[in-house]
């Protein structure tokens, strides 16, 4: 699913922020990324899912070496990949309705098929009534759901969460944290970052930790 | 109830493109005024075209202006093949002529006048012009035979650069208002960069992006293009009916020449401001497909 071989990261002409990353996430697997903050987690995700492109060394994707792609090819396999933003990225001039339907419309979808899906969804996520609303309206937490919607609603093979429990309360927590691992069992590849180690450890499920952009054992 | 939704990007609500008409008002009213005005002189040129071509004048110097003297030459040129025909204008006919610069109060018996033979020259009938010269200077020395050939090729000439000089207004308000554009589109690029990217990273394809900057260009390319086509057009009317009532001697000897348009011209001017929107539209995809081609 994930393959990483010596990948190294910087940003201009900046120190390294990853160095030397080799790993394999391979399909259906649920990991933990966890680190310090600058530890590199957030850049790791962002090669993931192709925001950006690595200094050196190879990526591969659904078997797919990335260094050998035209950037044309890449959409496709963007597609594939759901995403939850730290600050949820939500676009404030969009209905809550609208911010989920993103990824369906970007990969034009019908528009019944997404009426149906969304709304589905959002019923699912306990914001049925909020269909309409705006995000700035919006409690941090309806927000945090509305994010985990858009980012599931595509039903991507890899799904990235980059502290996705980091504005919620312990409750809130877990409970997305269930969801994700509900998505997992029905078969998405699952990588999400976080500094809770606690709340990883607790979960049970494998981890990479990075310490100053390198993979450490933990 | 769920509403329609608006576009992903959103253009409408930053200031980056709201002057965009107003940029793209004046560029259009140049333009308009310009071609308006080449369309107007082309279709004076044709009017003076049509009247000239297959006419002649000859000119009798006033010592052999005699009467006898402009018959023989109009024997001489009746019987020269390719003339279809050759009429000698009467005193009262040249004081006519000459009556809107020195008005009637002076007969023209008593101006010493050259007198005019006019010609009309078959269709398609290729004469040779030398030898009808020196036939007519055997007839009456001193003759002058004018085929206006030199006075067109000067208005030709002179419509030619007028022409240029249009195209070359049209050609310099468009660039600057492809300039614009392309500011207009890259500051909406900046503004917008998190959505865009955000949309990128979802798997938008460069054209998802580019259709929603297009719209907004093309809304708004049109929107400017059609105030300055009505400003313009305004102008041209108000023109056209000042040049018309500039004469020296009433309706029938107006100074300049008539420059209204008619409805197919009219009509070609109106598509105008749609120019400007579609130009604004292909500007915009290219500076974002160009700008997006940078994102990895």
């Amino acid at each position: 699913m994930v393959r990483f071989e010596n990948v190294g990261m910087r940003y201009g002409t900046g120190p390294e922020v990853l160095r030397d990353l080799s790993l394999y996430l391979p399909p259906g697997s649920f990991h933990f990324l966890t680190g310090a903050s600058g530890a590199g987690k957030s850049t790791l995700l962002r090669l993931i899912y192709l925001a950006e492109r690595p200094t050196r060394g190879l990526i591969s994707l659904f078997d797919k070496d990335m260094s050998r792609l035209k950037r044309r090819a890449l959409a496709p396999i963007r597609r594939q990949i759901g995403v939850v933003f730290q600050d949820f990225r939500l676009l404030d001039h969009l209905s809550a309705f609208d911010n989920v339907a993103l990824p369906l419309r970007v990969a034009g979808a019908p528009e019944t098929r997404i009426r149906d899906n969304v709304t589905e969804l959002l019923q699912w996520v306990g914001l049925a009534d909020k269909l309409a609303a705006r995000p700035p309206t919006l409690s941090g937490g309806q927000q945090q759901r509305i994010a985990i919607a858009r980012a599931v609603i595509a039903r991507p093979q890899l799904l990235l969460a980059d502290e996705p429990t980091g504005n919620v309360d312990d409750a809130m927590a877990l409970r997305l944290l269930r969801l994700f691992e509900e998505m997992n069992r029905l078969g998405t590849t699952v990588v999400l970052a976080t500094h809770n180690e606690g709340l990883a450890a607790a979960l049970g499920h494998p981890r990479l930790h990075l310490e100053n952009g390198e993979l450490k054992h933990p | 109830m769920i509403r329609r939704r608006t576009d992903d990007i959103p253009l409408r609500r930053d200031g980056t493109a709201r002057f965009l008409p107003w940029l793209i008002a004046p560029t259009v009213y140049l333009a308009t005024i310009a071609l308006a005005f080449m369309l107007a002189l082309s279709g004076v040129l044709q009017e003076w075209d049509r009247g000239l071509v297959g006419t002649m004048t000859v000119e009798l110097p006033p010592a052999a202006a005699s009467d006898a003297t402009a018959g023989a030459v109009v024997s001489a040129l009746r019987a020269t093949p390719g003339i279809a025909s050759a009429t000698a204008l009467d005193r009262v006919a040249e004081g006519k002529l000459l009556a809107p610069y020195i008005g009637t109060a002076v007969a023209p018996e008593e101006l010493d006048l050259p007198r005019l033979i006019d010609v009309r020259v078959a269709v398609g009938a290729a004469l040779d012009l030398t030898a009808l010269k020196k036939k007519l200077a055997a007839v009456a020395p001193g003759i002058v035979l004018d085929d206006h050939q030199q006075w067109l090729d000067r208005l030709y000439a002179l419509a030619l650069s007028i022409e240029a000089v249009g195209l070359a207004i049209v050609a310099m308000v468009s660039a600057a208002a492809v300039l614009t554009v392309i500011f207009t589109t890259r500051a909406g690029l900046a503004v917008h960069r998190d959505v865009i990217e955000l949309l990128h990273m979802m798997g938008a394809r460069d054209g998802y992006i580019a259709r929603q900057f297009e719209r907004e260009a093309l809304r708004l390319g049109f929107a400017g293009g059609a105030g300055g086509l009505v400003l313009a057009a305004v102008t041209i009317w108000g023109l056209g009916h000042a040049a018309a009532a500039v004469s020296i001697f009433g309706e029938e000897a107006a100074l300049l020449p008539d420059l209204q348009l008619v409805a197919w011209q009219w009509g070609a001017l109106a598509l105008l401001p749609l120019a400007a929107g579609l130009a604004a539209m292909v500007t915009a995809r290219l500076t974002v497909l160009r700008t997006l081609a940078r994102l990895p």
